[in-house]
């Protein structure tokens, strides 16, 4: 389903990935057929981890050319934030996607941003995923509206009042 | 999952606590039981989808079973009324990506959904049912969708939006009858809403041009908000303008509005006008300007992604507008130390395309400095600018010879070695002065050479540069070192290298015929062998004669079989009285000619390209030719033109023809793919009708025996012409063949078959068909060194043009020769221009041609003709072709 990549077309998305301090996936997600099994995934994770891991990308978003690809990165805690375009891509645009991905990964760990917590609310985490970029098409890109959208945990009006409770208890 | 499980052995348990250690799939799809309770638990459910997905996410795979009694038990968790567990519900089902049939049994669920009050499940249910539907539902949720786009909701219009996006590849006609709906949707007052509306009312029309056309006028005149949708605003403009195609006539429609963005608030779409501007076709430095101005200042942002951006578009336009660029040296000069590498690179690569002669040594300097902290990859970037820049300003080669060398003797890998010494070779060809120095550059590094390829390649060169300098001898040293000190595969190289400069240089004989009898005693088989043949077949018994041109041909010249045919033949030899004869190889390429011309034609550079160079793509068609019977005394192959289309895009067979010509014959090479799956074609023949190509006569039609689906296949069809003679003419050509029809359950086809024609496009043998496009490096060399003996000069009026450029476009192909030192491009708005064009033409002649172009205000165009051959009737001829 992967959008056409032509420059007069939409600016698309070609992968969402979320690294621990090592490289290891918290929670990724590839939108094009370009790393086609999961052994081609890992060797992009590792390889654009390393490249990265030794640069500043703490107080702005840093970037990087990569196999033909324009990769934005950012590092919150010990957490590895990317986001990859094609190389024709308007590099603003995916910094755009990068920021609300960032800022709505912020809010949701209530600014314990570190990978323990990540892991302990994968659930949002996936779900955050699935609200920036769908199928490669940017979904949203306004950090707090991404976290409203993730955070609704409250029971449908139709809900019987014994099934009804305020807060998920984490 | 493994490297949870591993981790825990190896690092402080603490620190590295995870919800997911030793998780295993087994106990996680026994956990997924719980979806089946009678009294859901949706916190626990919810956990135990996270874990599912955690599982797929880390790249585990279900099998069919698995994911089938997962996506059934997932599908009771539609009863409970929690938003979070629904939403993971949402997700698995997507993960899943069940079959049509699985897909029925949530449709109901999902549709009920997707008329829910709670806006969350509207959205995700959209998007959810989009995704997995195969499009015979989409009729019956289509009124829903259309609905959803309007929806005062944001959530929901995108969702059906952006579904709408995803389903318009497989289901457009649905798609579009949405559009009502979706140019309203275009005026929201959401952000994203408009972003996504606008990117499927374009793509809905983006095979209309007109219907794009009007878009772009409504919109541009200000109602998006959203910097998104802006950006793609800017993007269909930009196609828009493309298309429109307008020439010199007064402003460039929606040139404002695109000079208007740059004064945005919003970067994103600064950016995106700037960049549509620098690319804009034929733009003019006015035009450009303003966009040049906001990239400057992106360049000294405090953001990098800013920085990045800005650089690499000023980097590409530096490739066409280097002056353009010039104003933001300075900031590009303080870029170099920028901590992101990739931005320093591209600084100082776009430095070296605009800098001028007289900076190059301060860009140099600064370079050094730089080299040093920046990893292989951008070296080669750099190493690739600095080889450019020397042939720009050849008269700089010392410096930046000297840079390349001084890099050469650095730490670095193959790739950048290699990058290095292909620069030094290419300016060694190019650039006579630098010879000497370069050669010896090379010759230092092989003393020191870790790379057995470079080394051989390296060897390899100066076999055939180093005799061809004044000094031949001194070279010798640096060659016959390596004998004694490498291993085999150089030593190899070594010895015949040096045979080489025995053959070619005769003072030098008696000195290498002492160095090679001591190459005699190697204890490598191929280095004894190859002393041994030198020797003998140079002059072994120590005389010193002028070496026959037969060895050197023997020794040195090209090896022209396909080496896979020389092998199966060796392999096939069995030892008898009859020795083995290389008459008795084949010639014929057995591989798709296709796949080969492709190969050849991608232009090698640096070592490993052939010195002769344009000749490779004829060498193989030859190859192929002269294996067939019929063709096989036609002689040599003078030139193969580019493949001439006879048949539209997406017809029911593609045709196309390459036109070969020889000294007296012209073979027409039709290349046929047949696109229907549900047919065989055979004895595929082309019935050519040349009555309005005079001067040739039909002489052979080799047919094509079969030609099924989607394998391309080549008939031949052969004419005889006069000999060396510019034969034109035109020829209509119909396509004849039986067709049967194919099964295409079992791809087997019927015994009987139909005869049938396909009309084909006509196409022409033109004068260019004779000339081969071969530059020559130094025009002016080149020019001097043919005399004027056979100069003919005249004046030619070529009536009212568009405009100079498309003038001397127009000559350029219709002499179908080579434009040399780049003179094929014409500066904006210039009223005169030269072009200097270069090639062969048919009976191996030389010819260089000087165009001097002017216009009138009148656009009247008139051009003066100089010709210079080797040949005076192919003077004659070139001017023959002009005045006709």
């Amino acid at each position: 389903m992967a959008t056409s990549a032509r420059r007069d077309a939409c600016p698309a998305i070609k992968n969402l990935l979320l690294l621990d301090s090592e490289g290891r996936r918290v929670a990724v997600k590839y939108y094009t057929d370009e790393w086609p099994t999961n052994a081609a995934k890992l060797a992009f994770e590792r390889s654009i981890f390393a490249k990265t891991l030794k640069t500043n990308a703490r107080t702005e978003a840093e970037i990087v050319m990569f196999e033909n690809n324009v990769v934005l990165y950012k590092f919150i805690q010990d957490l590895h934030l990317f986001v990859t375009g094609g190389d024709n891509e308007n590099e603003l645009a995916l910094a755009s996607v990068l920021q609300g991905f960032s800022e709505a990964v912020t809010l949701l760990l209530r600014g314990n941003v570190d990978q323990r917590e990540a892991l302990e609310n994968l659930d949002m985490m996936f779900l955050c995923l699935d609200e920036i970029v769908d199928a490669g098409m940017i979904l949203e890109t306004d950090g707090s509206l991404i976290a409203g959208k993730v955070a609704t945990h409250s029971i449908d009006d139709g809900a019987p009042l014994s099934e009804q409770y305020l807060v998920r208890p984490l | 999952m493994a490297q949870y499980v591993k981790k825990d052995d190896d690092r402080d348990e603490e620190a590295e606590y995870s919800p997911f250690s030793g998780i295993e799939k087994g106990a996680v799809l026994q956990e997924a039981r719980v979806f089946n309770d009678p009294q859901l638990d949706s916190r626990r459910c919810s956990q135990v989808i996270t874990k599912l997905l955690y599982l797929l996410n880390q790249g585990d795979s279900f099998t069919k079973t698995e994911a089938t009694e997962v996506f059934f038990s997932v599908t009771k968790l539609f009863q409970a009324r929690d938003i979070g567990l629904r939403r993971m519900v949402y997700l698995i089902i997507k993960e899943l990506s069940p079959s049509a049939d699985e897909v029925i049994i949530v449709t109901s669920s999902l549709m009920k959904d997707m008329n829910s009050k709670t806006d969350v499940y509207r959205a995700n249910a959209i998007r959810v049912l989009c995704r997995i539907t195969d499009g015979t539902l989409l009729t019956q949720i289509e009124r829903y969708l259309k609905q959803a786009i309007v929806d005062k909701n944001p959530v929901v219009a995108s969702a059906a939006l952006v579904s709408g996006i995803h389903l318009l590849q497989t289901n457009p006609e649905i798609v579009k009858r949405w559009s009502n709906e979706i140019q309203e949707a275009v005026q929201s007052r959401s952000a994203l809403v408009q972003f996504h509306a606008l990117a499927l009312l374009q793509q809905i029309r983006q095979n209309d041009r007109l219907a794009v056309s009007k878009l772009v006028t409504s919109l541009t005149k200000g109602t998006v908000r959203s910097p998104l949708a802006q950006c793609l605003l800017i993007r269909y403009t930009s196609q828009v303008i493309r298309e429109s195609n307008n020439s010199q006539t007064g402003d460039r429609p929606f040139y404002d509005y695109l000079e208007g963005c740059l004064r945005h608030k919003a970067e994103m779409v600064i950016f995106e006008a700037a960049r549509a501007i620098t690319e804009l076709s034929g733009v003019t430095s006015r035009e450009l300007t303003p966009a040049i101005t906001v990239l400057q200042l992106f360049l000294s942002s405090s953001k990098p992604v800013l920085r990045f951006a800005a650089v690499r578009t000023l980097n590409k336009v530096a490739m066409t507008h280097p002056m353009a660029v010039t104003t933001c040296n300075i900031d590009m000069e303080s870029l170099i130390s920028d901590q992101n590498r990739s931005i320093a690179t591209l600084a100082i690569t776009t430095l070296l395309k605009t800098g001028n002669e007289s900076g190059v040594d301060r860009l140099m300097k600064q370079i050094t400095n730089f080299m040093s902290d920046i990893a292989d990859e951008f070296k080669i970037v750099v190493v690739d600018a600095i080889r450019s820049l020397c042939l720009k300003f050849p008269l700089k080669f010392r410096t930046l010879m000297g840079f390349l060398s001084n890099i050469l003797r650095e730490e670095g890998g193959f790739e950048y070695k290699k990058a290095i010494v292909d620069s030094i070779v290419t300016i060694i060809r190019d650039i006579p002065d630098a010879k000497e120095s370069g050669l010896l550059h090379l010759c230092e590094f092989i003393e020191d050479c870790e790379f057995t390829y470079l080394s051989t390649q390296i060897l390899h060169f100066l076999g055939i540069e180093g005799p061809k300098t004044s000094d031949p001898s001194k070279f010798i040293r640096y060659i016959y070192n390596r004998v004694p000190l490498e291993n085999p595969t150089v030593r190899a190289s070594a010895v015949s290298t040096l045979a080489k400069f025995g053959a070619t240089v005769d003072s030098l004989k008696p000195r290498i015929f002492i160095l090679l009898r001591r190459c005699l005693y190697d204890n490598d088989d191929e280095v004894r062998d190859r002393a041994t043949l030198y020797l003998n077949t140079i002059g072994g018994d120590g005389s010193v004669v002028e070496t026959d041109k037969e060895v050197k041909e023997f020794l040195f010249g090209s090896f022209d079989l396909p080496l896979a045919n020389l092998e199966t033949s060796l392999k096939n030899y069995e030892p008898s009285e009859e020795p083995f004869s290389i008459r008795s190889v084949s010639r014929e390429v057995k591989s798709q000619p296709f796949a080969e011309k492709k190969a050849a034609a991608k232009k090698p550079s640096g070592l490993g390209a052939p010195p002769a160079g344009p000749t490779s793509t004829v060498d193989s068609c030859e190859k192929l030719l002269l294996s067939i019977p019929e063709f096989s005394t036609f002689g040599h192959l003078f030139k193969s033109s580019a493949p001439v289309e006879l048949t539209e895009a997406e017809t029911e067979y593609a045709v196309n023809v390459v036109k070969h010509i020889f000294d007296k014959h012209i073979v027409f090479q039709y290349n046929c793919t047949n696109t229907i799956p549900e047919q065989l074609l055979e004895d595929v023949t082309i019935v050519v009708d040349a009555s309005e190509a005079e001067e040739f006569e039909e002489l052979v039609t080799k047919p094509l025996k079969s030609l099924p689906y989607d394998t391309p296949g080549q008939t031949f069809v052969a004419f005889e012409k006069p000999e060396g003679v510019s034969a034109v003419g035109k020829f209509s050509n119909v396509l004849r063949f039986i067709v049967k029809e194919v099964d295409p359950s079992t791809g087997e086809a019927e015994e009987e078959g139909v005869e049938d024609e396909y009309q084909l496009e006509e196409f022409e043998v033109v004068s260019a068909d004779y000339m081969l496009k071969v530059g020559v490096s130094n025009f002016r060399n080149a020019w001097e060194n043919l005399g004027e003996g056979f100069e003919r000069v005249d004046e030619y009026g070529l009536g009212p043009r568009d405009s100079l450029k498309e003038a001397v476009s127009a000559v350029i192909n219709l002499l179908g020769m080579q434009p040399c030192e780049g003179t094929e491009v014409v500066a904006a708005n210039s009223r005169s221009h030269t072009c200097l064009l270069s090639g062969v033409y048919i009976g191996n002649v030389k010819v260089l041609v000087r165009l001097s172009f002017g216009v009138d205000s009148a656009k009247e165009v008139a051009m003066k003709l100089a010709v210079r051959s080797e040949d005076e009737s192919v003077s004659d001829a070139i001017h023959e072709l002009v005045a006709n």
